[in-house]
């Protein structure tokens, strides 16, 4: 009998923010704090109905920040937490995301893009939080953000997010959009035979030995539940490796640097992207999320028409995929960009690409997709 | 009677960093004696804070301890909690760190009434960013930034957690530490959102700049101000005018806990399974 045994795999019709939901649950997720803002608000709504029938907990709390604050707070007596927002509320929790990345705690925070800086265009489509995620919160720090395209790969990206989140004690970002959040598309679940849950590296040595940012253990080291014995301190200031403030520059360099490497050191694990004939592709275009989908379409039809065209799709927006682009650069004449901002990634794409050809946005704000027709268009002016 | 406050004590960080003569000290022995006296293990307490002064805190006590963002303690304080609610949850915030930047999670933490005991230490003024005027600074008070007096209404911590549907709501002072761990361990003790406002003294930043730069001073002039609840029943608001009540201010064991009342969520969720 083949070995690649068929799973009964269930098969829903559902909207990404379910999706979001569902595989937050599989992925071993049973705390969920959050604040009501569209377009992710139906994410809350099937975490507040589900977690009680795994006898998870769900709150919602007074504001952005404090559903924040929670998901921490629960994430240090050993919870797999999660929350999710939109553009203003992303804004409002990076004073505690570069808290949780600061005392190095697990947590996933699921972003669903919207359109416009301010209050902006609350119920359409928007991937302008690129550089919010990346910079958001003052200061350095590491950063993942993942940015499915596709409600199969955002169930799979949810539950990678978990175990990333845990490997390496940080927080980590799910970007979806007001188009993939809302749109209901078929999704077979995997079987959980199929995926593995990564639990945080907890410690061996006993209380009294326990060092909490030990590196000697390695740039991720153990990290203790709260109640099991080890009490240990936990201060946003910078810190020395007994977690107590410190304020002496060697300490702080080494331990900002070493929060840095958590991603940096890890990027086999962490990197992650898609190629669509992109072997002998003449033309590159490089998009994540919703608009890869349209640029999937606008190869095909490039194609078509004799224009050899390939797509390259970040699935890890942060870390950006560099040595992938490098690659495409060094075959293709140009390299189109297209986005739903007004060119974020682009910037990581002519930091990357050097000066083989020219590398061009294509650029929309206004809360409706980018079209494949737009993407084509560009795509034959630089062939 | 000596009680043994040292255990819950990180004693190779003392000394501390505050000010000579700065009440905190009488406030965190206040809440060592309470634990002592409950026999709470400090394995069983997360001792939690925001920024400031008050805020320090925590690095100085053995057990599990976050210091966290300006005004934010009781958002991962009510994390810790709703994860594990067999467990102590304690916050310490100062007068601006609770009643300002964080007075959205004061007031909704009264209101979910979750089984958190926050103890806010008033002592008038942002001490640690160098005696600017906080929401609980009297009128005509100096500080950094009212120079030429306090024009700012000052919060009634203590009413507005009342209103805000605290469950029990006390009153104490540095100049009676005896009466102050009583009022902690009863808020400990409590099912429910407990307040304990603790009136304290910043010579430093507050007294300087308002003629009691002594630390006795200005705690005797902050015991002064203060009238015990039973005492105040008979007095007219003329008499309490610029007086603050102290004591256990409010108790109500009847209003249900968050944590309990969500556990009753999961069981009608399984039921409908």
């Amino acid at each position: 009998m083949d070995n690649t045994e068929t799973k009964e795999h269930q098969v829903v019709f559902w909207s990404g923010n379910q999706i979001v939901a569902e595989a937050a649950i599989a992925g071993g997720c049973r705390f969920f704090a959050g604040y009501p803002i569209t377009p992710s608000s139906e994410i809350a709504h099937v975490m507040s109905k589900r977690l009680p029938e795994v006898r998870g907990k769900f709150i919602q709390m007074e504001d952005e920040i404090a559903a924040m604050g929670a998901i921490i707070g629960a994430s240090l007596t050993g919870e797999r937490p999660m929350t999710a927002t939109s553009g203003p509320g992303f804004s409002l929790k990076q004073e505690n995301i570069g808290y949780a990345c600061m005392i190095e705690t697990p947590c996933v925070i699921v972003n669903v893009m919207r359109g416009g800086p301010s209050t902006g265009l609350p119920t359409a489509l928007g991937q302008a939080d690129v550089m919010q995620a990346r910079w958001g919160t003052h200061g350095d720090r590491p950063v993942i953000a993942l940015t499915p395209a596709y409600l199969e790969e955002v169930y799979s990206e949810v539950i990678r997010a978990f175990n990333l989140a845990e490997m390496l004690r940080m927080p980590v970002f799910v970007l979806i959009d007001e188009v993939l959040g809302h749109l209901s598309e078929r999704v077979e679940i995997p079987d959980p035979s199929e995926y593995e849950l990564i639990e945080r590296p907890r410690p061996i040595a006993p209380p009294e030995e326990y060092v909490p940012y030990d590196s000697s253990l390695g740039d991720v080291p153990p990290i203790a539940d709260y109640f099991t014995g080890y009490r240990w301190h936990t201060t946003g200031l910078n810190h020395d490796k007994t977690g107590f403030p410190t304020t002496d520059p060697d300490i702080c360099q080494f331990e900002e640097e070493r929060m840095m490497r958590k991603v940096t050191n890890h990027l086999d694990i962490i990197e992650s992207y898609d190629e669509f004939m992109t072997e002998d592709a003449e033309i590159g275009v490089i998009a994540f999320g919703s608009t890869a989908r349209a640029a999937m379409v606008a190869i095909a039809d490039a194609r078509d028409r004799g224009i050899k065209a390939g797509l390259l799709r970040p699935i890890t927006l942060w870390p950006f995929p560099e040595e992938p682009v490098r690659k495409l650069d060094q075959h293709v004449k140009a390299i189109v960009v297209p986005e739903a901002n007004l060119g974020q990634m682009i910037y990581e794409v002519e930091r990357i690409a050097g000066c083989n050809g020219p590398v061009v946005g294509v650029n929309k704000v206004g809360g409706v997709p980018i079209y494949p027709g737009e993407i084509l268009s560009k795509i034959e002016e630089v062939a | 009677m000596h009680a043994s406050y040292t255990n819950y004590l990180r004693m190779d960080h003392i000394p501390h960093m505050w000010c000579p003569g700065c009440g905190i000290g009488i406030i965190i022995k206040a809440v060592l004696r309470a634990f002592d006296a409950l026999e709470w293990s400090a394995d069983d307490i997360a001792f939690i804070s925001g920024i400031g002064c008050t805020s320090r805190s925590p690095g100085y006590l053995d057990m599990h301890t976050l210091h966290t963002t300006h005004g934010r303690a009781l958002s991962f304080a009510t994390g810790v909690k709703f994860s594990r609610p067999d467990k102590h949850v304690v916050v310490i915030s100062g007068d601006g760190d609770a009643a300002a930047i964080g007075g959205n999670h004061l007031i909704h933490s009264c209101r979910r009434n979750i089984d958190i005991t926050l103890i806010i230490v008033n002592n008038y003024i942002y001490g640690m960013t160098g005696g600017q005027y906080s929401p609980t600074t009297p009128i005509g008070a100096r500080a950094a930034t009212s120079p030429w007096g306090n024009v700012d209404t000052p919060f009634n911590i203590s009413e507005l957690a009342k209103g805000a549907g605290a469950t029990y709501v006390a009153r104490g002072y540095v100049g009676s530490g005896v009466q102050l761990e009583r009022l902690i361990r009863g808020g400990l003790t409590h099912k429910g959102f407990s307040v304990i406002e603790v009136l304290s003294n910043c010579h430093t930043q507050f007294g300087r700049r308002n003629r009691l730069a002594d630390p006795i001073d200005l705690i005797n002039s902050i015991s002064e101000s203060t009238v015990n609840v039973k005492k105040a029943e008979k007095m007219s608001p003329e008499e309490l005018k610029g007086k603050y009540i102290v004591g256990l201010l409010h108790q109500d064991e009847e209003h249900p806990e968050y944590c309990e009342a969500y556990e009753q969520v999961i069981e009608r969720a399984q039921l409908a399974r």
